[in-house]
């Protein structure tokens, strides 16, 4: 098939640095379901991170930037741009990202902006960093997915939103651990999950979000990508597709060829829960943290409204030497402190003081 | 330099005062010393006050002090440093009258403390920390001393309940001070129970919010004996400072300006601290009477809460503190308070100290701290025979 | 609290940074910036960036906050010794306040300190938390 919608950057980059922020206090969904009744108790999803009081998508993304700068081992000041995408800003109007900048040390001249695409904006950033350095404009940017995701209490949506977030820096493809092969980018008015002006809460189209939403989206995209690039999914060491819960990646890779154990390492949403705009990233996070040089990684976000961006990766000798220079997902993963209802209501705002 | 004396003192009791405004109280505690000087009028007016300008919306003292007593014209200011306002107006009007440059002058502390809310006073005390690095933090005036009482129990090892007899000797004095704002006594077992604020300190290592004022008139102590009947004579005086932050101390245990201001004090009056009869104390919380005595010289470094374990520090111990309750009991109006530590002293040496009379009150000593250490004045007071 | 703005912006290179100062004659690292140095105290205006890493002198738990951190406790404030020599107020993080020790090894992390209400600015700044997360040096 020939090439109609990759897109390829001018010329070729990668990741030099990655590295992914999980806050430490979990709410299982046992006790979701001990609020509010049946749900998805039994079901894969144990349990899903929260974020402490002190602690937001711009706290978040900042300790994601710095583990990816520890990785990358570059002069902060030769950042060009660092963009976050996220749900959850914690300003309507006032950037995350410059909050972020100024916290690792950028030069004032970069370039600084918010992104929203529900959970795909931090792949949305990423694509975005792939044009910046890929076109010379810059030698690397930075971008951040993070979240702070809310559900409605009780609602279906409770179980998986969860805390977390993941940053990479782009750079040449020389410097790489990482290098990109090919992305693209597949989008259309599909109103499957949103939230108005002012809501505090989400609002979903139930099981609409599923077939038309998710699996169109992400199938659409990777059959695209993988087709273009002659690539079936036994030419991937691993696969990572956006995880709101542990069927829909699961059946979607299935759809697409993929076996259970190419996307194991990435599929963490049975003890994270859903990150939105952290989610596939910190997926392919945790899948960098395992990977061996020569490995091939397809990553296919989704975000509702609704879009997926994929990408293809291989990784280089660089990644083991630079892998331990910032904790694992899994380091994040293991230092986990339970809490139950009362104190996740507190911790996510649930209830007002004043 | 002339010597000073104090010829005339006044207070109002120490109390959650709903009635009654600041500057009332100051105004009371002001004409209860021009009263007792036998006088109507001064040069001037130093007022000594911490936290108006927050709790009350009200700066300007001096001038509305001034005013209110009917003595308009008068030379008149506010002097501020935070808990230890009280002492650094008393040190200002002291000056003036040494310098020659005044001769009858009225100092009075004065706090009101009631007019916000808990949460609000407590935004204001914080305000004698460090702004910038301590207070936006999250750090409270409280847990200041908390840091600084844990370290002290680290370092020395002491437990919580090796202080209960600051608390338990303070309330015990203050049973018999009128004026006091508990009259309550408190067991080791109470002090042991009560709810935490900010561990390791307990509600009973605090001391209370609340209002009050107190006063002095200072006149040059060659008239002293023709004004007053028991004039007592200003023998030493110390103020020192040391840095605003806790953490900017190179020792946050040594109390520097503790240290300082009291062998300042200690120099002019040519005194040693053996020749102290008692000593009125800043037991704003039990870990800084540790610290007092210890700066002061009146124990060894890590000792202070020895002094309280073996007694010492009762009316019949070697070194009576908190004779009419200390802050502890009689209560801490911040910017009056130590006010009320210097009138209190001249009671014990004029002898009119009621049932808490000490036997032989000669040289009393004052130490008023502001901050969690960062100005601390000391000043040493005698009975002119 | 919105007109504090300027007073709390003025201040990030030290809340999200770390950004002290070096004394160019004693090489004494300063903490937060003070311009004179408190060791040989001539002039210091050299930035230095601190690296964040220390131990815990000593902290207390707060049961009952200062106005504008009621929403956070219990929380643990500590004075916090850096490895380079300043000493650094700060509260602590991610840690029970049970576990807490004094010379407990901890590192600089920036979160949010406090909203000035719901409709004023976020403030992040410095807290610490125990060092030894994954295999980070």
């Amino acid at each position: 098939m020939a090439e109609r919608w990759t897109m390829h950057p001018q010329r070729p980059v990668g990741i030099i640095g990655y590295g992914s922020y999980v806050p430490m206090y979990r709410l299982p969904n046992t006790e979701i379901s001990r609020i509010w009744g049946s749900g998805d108790e039994g079901g894969p999803i144990k349990e899903k991170a929260v974020a402490g009081l002190d602690e937001d998508t711009i706290t978040i993304s900042i300790e994601a930037a710095r583990n990816a700068l520890s990785r990358a081992g570059i002069d902060p000041e030769d950042i060009r741009a660092v963009w976050v995408g996220s749900e959850s800003h914690p300003y309507a109007v006032k950037p995350s990202s410059t909050v972020v900048a100024e916290a690792i040390g950028t030069s004032p001249f970069h370039l600084a902006a918010d992104l929203e695409f529900a959970c795909k904006a931090g792949t949305e950033a990423l694509q975005a960093a792939i044009g910046l350095v890929g076109a010379g404009m810059a030698e690397y940017a930075m971008a951040i997915g993070a979240d702070t995701a809310q559900g409605r209490p009780g609602d279906a949506l409770e179980y998986t939103a969860a805390c977390g977030g993941t940053a990479f820096i782009v750079g040449p493809a020389e410097e790489a651990l990482a290098i990109l092969r090919g992305s693209l980018s597949f989008v259309s008015d599909t109103p499957d999950f949103w939230r108005r002006a002012y809501q505090h809460y989400p609002s979903h189209g139930g099981r609409f979000t599923g077939e038309p939403a998710y699996f169109h989206h992400i199938q659409s995209a990777a059959d695209a990508l993988m087709g273009e690039m002659g690539l079936e999914a036994k030419d991937f060491t691993y696969a990572i597709f956006h995880q709101p819960n542990v069927k829909f990646p699961q059946r979607v890779g299935k759809r697409l060829g993929f076996t259970k154990e190419q996307l194991e390492p990435g599929l963490i949403s049975n003890i994270i829960g859903n990150t939105y705009a952290g989610a596939a990233i910190t997926g392919f996070s945790a899948t960098l943290d395992i990977a061996k040089p020569g490995d091939r990684i397809l990553m296919v976000s989704f975000g509702s409204g609704a879009g997926s961006d994929a990408s293809v990766w291989e990784v280089t000798e660089a990644l083991e030497e630079r892998r331990h220079k910032a904790p694992l997902v899994a380091d994040y993963i293991a230092r986990r402190v339970e809490i139950d209802y009362g104190l996740y209501v507190r911790y996510r705002s649930k209830i007002l003081v004043k | 330099m002339r010597e000073v004396a104090i010829i005339g003192i006044g207070q109002t009791p120490v109390r959650e005062h709903w009635p009654i405004s600041l500057r009332h109280l100051a105004l009371e505690a002001s004409l209860n010393a021009l009263h007792d000087a036998n006088i109507e009028r001064v040069d001037a007016v130093y007022v000594g006050n911490m936290m108006s300008g927050e709790i009350t919306g009200q700066e300007h003292l001096g001038a509305l002090l001034a005013d209110s007593l009917g003595q308009t014209g008068a030379e008149a200011l506010k002097v501020e440093a935070a808990c230890a306002s009280g002492s650094a107006a008393f040190r200002v009007g002291m000056m003036a009258v040494a310098s020659g440059m005044n001769d009858l002058v009225l100092v009075t502390g004065v706090e009101k403390m009631t007019d916000t809310s808990g949460r609000e006073t407590t935004a204001a005390l914080a305000m004698a920390a460090d702004a910038e690095y301590e207070v936006a933090q999250g750090v409270s005036f409280v847990s200041l001393n908390a840091l600084l009482m844990r370290r002290y129990m680290y370092e020395y090892g002491w437990e919580r309940k090796d202080f209960a007899n600051f608390v338990v000797t303070a309330h015990s004095n203050g049973m018999n001070n009128p004026n006091a704002m508990f009259h309550m006594k408190v067991t080791p077992e109470q002090y042991a129970r009560c709810a935490t604020i900010a561990d390791p300190v307990g509600l009973l290592d605090a001391s209370p919010v609340c209002d009050g004022a107190a006063a002095v008139i200072l006149a040059p102590a060659e008239y002293a004996r023709t004004l007053s009947p028991a004039p007592i004579r200003v023998r030493g005086s110390g103020i020192a400072t040391a840095p605003v932050a806790v953490h900017d101390r190179k020792d946050p245990l040594a109390l520097e300006a503790a240290r300082l201001s009291a062998k300042r004090a200690y120099d002019m009056a040519k005194v040693k601290p053996q020749d102290i009869s008692f000593f009125e104390l800043h037991d704003a919380f039990t870990i800084m009477s540790a610290l007092s005595l210890e700066a002061s010289g009146f124990a060894e470094r890590g000792q202070g809460v020895r002094l309280a374990l073996d007694g010492e520090i009762t009316l019949q111990g070697r070194l009576p503190i908190a004779t009419m309750g200390g802050l502890k009991s009689r209560g801490h109006p911040v910017g009056a308070t130590g006010m009320y530590q210097i009138v209190e002293t001249v009671l014990q040496l004029r002898g009119l100290a009621g049932k808490n009379q000490l036997p032989n009150a000669r040289l009393g000593m004052v130490q008023n701290i502001g901050g969690s250490g960062a100005t601390i004045i000391t000043t040493i007071l005698e009975a002119m025979s | 609290m919105e007109g504090k703005v300027a007073h709390d912006w003025r201040l990030r290179g030290q809340r999200y940074r770390l950004e002290g100062e070096e004394c160019p004659h004693c090489k004494a690292k300063i903490f937060p910036p003070r311009d004179i140095c408190p060791e040989c105290k001539r002039p210091a205006k050299e930035p230095y960036r601190l690296s964040g890493r220390g131990e815990v002198y000593t902290f207390s738990t707060l049961n009952s906050a200062p106005e504008g951190f009621e929403n956070y406790t219990p929380y643990t404030v500590a004075l916090v010794k850096l490895e380079e020599g300043p000493m650094i107020t700060a509260q602590l993080t991610d840690v029970a306040p049970e576990d807490v020790r004094i010379g407990m090894p901890v590192e600089m992390v920036t979160r949010k300190l406090r909203a000035q209400g719901d409709e004023g600015t976020i403030i992040y700044g410095y807290k610490f938390r125990p060092t030894g997360l994954g295999h980070a040096h």
